[in-house]
């Protein structure tokens, strides 16, 4: 008996060594993958990434140029969907948690909105190009932005209500028994509170967006000139990116990593900013 | 302040919240709208090709600009193959590293791991394709592949699905980087689910005696099924609608094999390659379709999942 019963916890601490060593192994992987992928991003990307990136347009295939027709088209797109989307965002965010509490609108919505959260980007590239590129018959920067800020939507949506859902009744209440009307409430007291939060959520937006592909390949496709009409088809960092990795030749390949190399350092460096807001928040009140 | 006054001031504000509640409502209301707007425009789209094709469409697996024959079968299955690759992968990995963030890795490091794994899920897709095209391929052409060939692919029965051409890219490469990219997200839900479960159910566990291990099996997971089970729904959500990171390195050819080495195609790459370019009706109307298509997969998934992890925080919700 004493025996098995040695055997007995012998065999269990080893299972849990073992488990709990292979746990720290999925760990190791996941990382190694960052690591590596951001390695290869510095060790190709650097080298491409000159002034010239700043000052010269796409080339043609075979001779050297710059980005800077893509990297305007895509700030231009970006921050017009943000402003898009942000409003409608923030107010569809605010019915859910201040006014929601009643009807099916608000469970229904907050549903579709959490679906739509991952729904694949591909296809609201797919519906931008049937409502709108369509009708007026060629590519443009404004299907882009179309596109663009109806991906915003949800993620405004869910981090302003998960932000006022962190602001305390009491506030509310407050600010109630002085008489206050509700709107003036919401947009002086439990929006203003969750301020930093919501900047928080709008950042994260702007950091998904701005690495989008799927959708603009058929809203804004490209444009291999300097253009500043967002009426005509315009040049964003993604796509000239999928064009250019995918060619043969080295001049647009070495252009593709240094925009990818731009790409995901901008896109880190909004996710780790956005996180440092977010945490010194609960700290200020 | 004469009565009169007061009850005007007191009018114009209650007009005004009923603006603004409707406001906000009309905003909430648009969210269903864009819904019921994709559905649509995306039923309208396909309409030729469903008046052309009708059900066959999903099982033929013809693909024939030049002739005008559209079949959804290949990109269906090169969608379905490829993300069941890589839940294979990423399911095994994000458990443990949810583990390892939950429940071993000291207090200090919890918070940079988690951002480190939530940046990785913030990497555009297309960065994974890059990196997946012009390193990881070659090297899985050059390595992993003669290897799978020569030992796994003399097996019998799964032997045929690892024997081929060591072409680097194919469904098999497109499976593993999209379980790279799935891995973050799937991870943090998991780690997410496991913080929900309550510390006295634990603490009896450990105090009972059980090792780490053990409470992880026997009291956490249980605890837990429901959400892991809708974070690896979410995780494959995310997986059949990828679209860069997969083009990349799938290889984009119309054809049905029975080797994973093979190149293939998925609904999104087939979208990405080819709508731009698309001529005729027919053609750009099949597109669409497929589209249509993999909007209703993914709505499907991801709703299960939804459901599921708000099963999860209800029952959090009365246990406490």
């Amino acid at each position: 008996m004493v025996p098995n019963m040695f055997d007995l916890y012998l065999r269990r601490r080893v299972i849990n060594s073992v488990g709990l060593g292979v746990s720290v192994l999925a760990m190791l992987f996941g990382l190694f993958w960052l690591g590596w992928i951001l390695w290869t991003l510095l060790v190709n990307g650097l080298p491409g990434l000159g002034m010239h990136v700043f000052t010269q347009t796409t080339p043609p295939p075979g001779s050297s140029g710059g980005l800077v027709n893509a990297i305007f088209g895509s700030l231009m797109m970006v921050v017009i969907a943000t402003f898009i989307g942000t409003p409608i965002g923030i107010l569809a965010g605010t019915y859910l948690a201040e006014f929601g509490q009643r009807g099916w609108l608000a469970p229904v919505t907050r549903f579709i909105n959490d679906v739509l959260l991952s729904a694949p980007s591909i296809v609201i590239g797919l519906f931008v190009y049937e409502i709108y590129v369509m009708k007026v018959g060629h590519f443009s920067g404004w299907g882009g932005t179309i596109a663009l800020s109806i991906l915003v939507i949800p993620v405004v949506i869910r981090t302003t209500e998960n932000m006022l859902r962190l602001i305390p009744n009491s506030l509310r209440e407050a600010a109630a028994a002085l008489g206050t009307p509700q709107w003036k409430i919401i947009n002086f007291v439990t929006l203003r509170a969750a301020r930093a939060g919501i900047l928080t959520g709008v950042l994260l937006a702007v950091a998904r967006i701005s690495g989008e592909t799927a959708p603009l390949l058929f809203t804004a496709l490209n444009n291999q000139f300097w253009s500043t009409d967002m009426n005509q088809p315009m040049a964003n960092l993604p796509v000239v990116i999928f064009q250019f990795a995918m060619s043969p030749y080295e001049d647009w390949q070495s252009l593709a990593w240094a925009g990818a190399l731009l790409i995901t350092l901008s896109v880190l460096i909004l996710n780790i900013v956005a996180r440092v807001m977010f945490r010194q928040t609960p700290n200020s009140h | 302040m004469p009565n009169f006054l007061r009850e005007s001031l007191h009018k114009r504000q209650t007009v005004l919240d009923s603006v603004f509640r409707n406001l906000t409502r009309f905003a909430a209301f648009s969210v269903l709208g864009l819904l019921a707007a994709i559905i649509a425009s995306l039923v309208v789209g396909s309409m030729p090709a469903i008046h052309a094709f009708g059900f066959g469409f999903i099982t033929s697996p013809e693909w024939d600009p030049v002739n005008d024959q559209y079949g959804a079968l290949i990109p269906i299955v090169g969608t379905l193959i490829t993300s069941g690759i890589a839940l294979l992968i990423a399911i095994p990995v994000s458990l443990g590293i949810a583990i390892f963030l939950t429940q071993l890795a000291p207090q200090w490091m919890r918070r940079p791991l988690g951002i480190a794994v939530e940046l990785l899920a913030g990497i555009p897709s297309i960065i994974y394709g890059m990196w997946g095209l012009f390193v990881f391929a070659p090297l899985f052409a050059d390595h992993v592949e003669p290897w799978l060939n020569d030992h796994i692919g003399t097996w019998p029965l799964i032997g045929p699905f690892f024997s081929g051409p060591p072409m680097g890219i194919g469904m098999l490469t497109a499976g593993i980087i999209l379980a790279i990219m799935i891995i973050p997200f799937i991870a943090s839900v998991m780690r997410d689910v496991f913080d929900v479960v309550p510390t006295m159910l634990k603490e009896s566990a450990y105090g009972l005696g059980a090792t780490t291990w053990e409470v992880m099996m026997k009291v956490v997971l249980p605890y837990t099924k429901i959400g892991v089970v809708g974070g690896i729904m979410l995780g494959l959500g995310r997986a059949l609608g990828e679209t860069m990171a997969v083009t990349f390195v799938i290889g984009n050819a119309h054809e049905l094999n029975q080797s994973l080495l093979m190149p293939g195609n998925s609904i999104s790459s087939a979208l990405a390659n080819e709508f731009a370019e698309a001529v005729g009706e027919l053609y750009t109307s099949s597109l669409i379709e497929l589209g249509l298509i993999l909007f209703f997969i993914t709505f499907v998934v991801l709703s299960l999942a939804r459901l599921m992890l708000h099963k999860l925080q209800q029952r959090e919700g009365h246990g406490a």
